[in-house]
């Protein structure tokens, strides 16, 4: 029997800014990790890798993230993911800036 | 200081221009990333967890006020209003926008600086001591050296893809201020039996995943030789090193499998081969190096002021009483100003602290300033009649904290706050450590302790020599931070013992606290410091006051 597939995000940086970016399920890129596409079939996500790994012009290292299912989308697993949606913890930079 | 020639000017804008065309062509889809990835790193630009990293070399931490100046110029104009120095005297700007990466390069290129060799396969950044040419233990001011070692190791069509990265790093002194031990290669000035000087190199240091202190190869290449001999060492080891495993590929693992008189005599017979080469243009553009390094005009001032200041001042008695250090010439001293205000990140200095830094250097320091690879900024050259005025100026820029070598004067890498290859975060847990024994007042009575922390097992934070060491790790999705004692960068430079188990990210703090109490217990006065009573004690008793009575069973589970 096949093992549990981890639900996942496509995550990536943007070529212009590097910020961290998600595939949403409308196809496009967001900034935030709650408005990425939660991709609960593990053949799913390999499309749609392949889908993000095809916009080399828009993005840069584009991989599969765990992620699980929260009352605003996905929220991260790991705390390197954490770290990513959220901005370093020394100063209120990155994605935390246009938050405050 | 060195000034660029025609030729390195034209060198820096001609490479300007064709990283220019580069990001325009990644720009437009002509070049993927995976074409695009290694032109970018040549430059110095990595992608971070957050954004683009720039890091910028400044060779052997060495900078006048004009530099810092347009250093903080580039952190307003194309980041967020700073830079943060680091353990190799590098800058490194931490959001810069591909489009605007070019025009930060022409930037550094106005005041003959770049961002060449500071990623990739190649001899980085030639590092020295941080008080060249100051020092009271000085024999030579080794920047000369290094800055020959530069102009031969810039663009090497030789060495452009070694088997892994190498690192050079130079003193002038006997006591090391370079951390030479943990180098690639490590150069240490000494005296021959007729009193000339020359250099003791060592090979095969280096910390990361496999910690090594370097081996002495020769104990005495003299000046004139030192270039062909560190050229044969590069190309013995360009043809030797492992390119099968990234692991296996730094010179010490290619010393270490072959063996150090193995490597030696290797060297050697490359040596004989091209050092009839080197027919001495490398000493005739080294003699006119030293020239630029020729030291300033020093002046001849009474240091009434100085005194009056210490005797009225409580507070700039405690800042003098840390960060000086004693200067070759009579009525100096060398300052080091504390980029570790407490509870912030280690390194970091915003715009306007780096004017102030170029100022002071302009106004009182004849114009020098330095890097050191403790993250802190040097002014080497200042009259201790000029001091209480500095000390006002950078009080009211809130860089006078007064804890140079002192427990809150702590090395960290950005960790996973920025770094892609991180396992854990690094700044934090410095900013917490700073701040509770700045709270307990306790830094002071503590004396002389240097802490490193790294945010992964590459150990840009040189954890393995701090007297404590902090290695941040991801230990089943959690970070995870282990430990190591009695490590040291100096001459004396041993490697870190790590004392058992990690700890959790709010338990290293506490940790750290349970390290200090045993040590103000143990040592036999305030005098001994926490390096001398770990060599004295040993391991033991800090693994108990961590672990609990059981913890050499703990430690062997570990």
């Amino acid at each position: 029997m096949a093992r549990a597939f981890t639900p996942k995000v496509v995550t990536a940086n943007d070529l212009l800014e590097g910020d961290v970016i998600y595939l949403t399920e409308t196809d496009q890129w967001s900034r935030h990790h709650h408005e990425a596409e939660l991709i609960e079939d593990e053949a799913h996500a390999e499309i749609r890798l392949l889908f993000a790994s095809g916009q080399q012009n828009k993005v840069v290292g584009v991989y599969l993230a765990d992620a699980r299912p929260g009352p605003d989308g996905p929220e991260p697993v790991h705390f390197r993911e954490a770290f990513r949606a959220k901005g370093p913890s020394n100063y209120v930079h990155g994605k935390q800036e246009s938050r405050a | 200081m060195y000034t660029y020639s025609e030729y390195d000017d034209a060198f820096v804008r001609r490479r300007v221009a064709e990283f220019s065309q580069q990001v325009e062509r990644r720009i437009d889809g002509s070049l993927t990333e995976d074409e695009f990835k290694p032109l970018r790193l040549m430059n110095g630009l990595y992608l971070q967890l957050h954004a683009y990293m720039l890091r910028v070399a400044i060779p052997y931490g060495t900078l006048d006020s004009r530099k810092m100046d347009q250093l903080a110029h580039i952190a307003e104009t194309w980041d967020k209003g700073y830079g943060h120095f680091t353990t190799r005297q590098n800058i490194q700007y931490n959001w810069p926008k591909l489009p605007d990466v070019p025009k930060m390069l022409e930037a550094l290129a106005d005041v003959g600086m770049h961002a060449i060799q500071t990623s990739g396969n190649t001899i980085r950044n030639v590092t020295a001591d941080h008080f060249a040419g100051a020092a009271a233990d000085e024999i030579e001011d080794p920047r000369p050296v290094a800055e020959l070692l530069r102009q031969w190791s810039t663009d090497h069509p030789e060495f452009q893809f070694l088997p892994r990265k190498f690192k050079i790093a130079v003193t002038g002194s006997p006591n090391d201020r370079a951390v030479t031990k943990a180098h690639d290669i490590g150069l240490r000035m000494v005296r021959n039996e007729a009193g000339e000087p020359g250099f003791e190199v060592l090979v095969g240091g280096g910390l990361g995943r496999t910690p090594m202190i370097g081996k002495v190869i020769s104990p005495f290449v003299p000046k004139a030789d030192l270039l062909p001999y560190c050229e044969a060492i590069v190309s013995v080891y360009n043809t030797l090193g492992r390119r099968d495993n990234k692991y296996k590929a730094r010179i010490k693992i290619t010393v270490a499998e072959n063996g150090l008189d193995t490597f030696r005599d290797l060297v050697e017979a490359r040596y004989a081969e091209i050092r009839p080469e080197f027919t001495g243009i490398d000493q005739e553009i080294l003699a006119g190096i030293e020239k630029e390094f020729a030291a300033p005009a020093f002046r001849n001032a009474t240091t009434e002021a100085y005194d009056a200041a210490r005797e009225a001042d409580p507070v700039f008695r405690s800042w003098a009483d840390t960060n000086l250090a004693a200067h070759r010439i009579d009525g100096y001293a060398i300052v080091t100003i504390s980029l570790k205000a407490h509870g912030k990140t280690p390194g970091d200095a915003s715009a306007d602290q780096m004017r102030v830094m170029a100022d002071l250097a302009r106004r009182y320091g004849h114009d020098e300033l330095r890097i050191s690879h403790e993250q802190n900024v040097i002014l080497p050259h200042v009259h201790k009649s000029d001091l209480p005025v500095i000390h006002a100026e950078l009080l009211r820029a809130g860089l006078a904290t007064a804890n140079v070598g002192l427990i809150s004067d702590i090395i960290a890498c950005p960790g996973m706050d920025y770094c892609a290859l991180a396992t854990a975060r690094s700044i934090p847990v410095a900013e917490q450590i700073a701040t509770r024994f700045d709270e307990l007042k306790l830094e002071h009575e503590i004396g002389e302790m240097k802490i490193k922390i790294s945010g992964c097992i590459n150990a840009c934070g040189h954890h393995h020599v701090g007297h404590i060491g902090i290695l941040g790790l991801d230990r089943a999705g959690v970070e995870n931070y282990q430990i190591t004692l009695g490590g040291d960068g100096t001459e004396t430079a041993a490697i870190g013992e790590r004392t058992g188990p990690g700890f959790a990210y709010d338990e290293i703090v506490p940790a750290i606290e349970k390290i200090v109490a045993t040590y103000l217990k143990e040592r036999e006065s305030a005098e001994e410091r926490f390096l001398d009573c770990y060599r004295r004690v040993g391991i033991n008793p800090f693994k108990i006051a961590l672990y609990g009575e059981d913890a050499k069973g703990r430690a062997r589970a570990a």
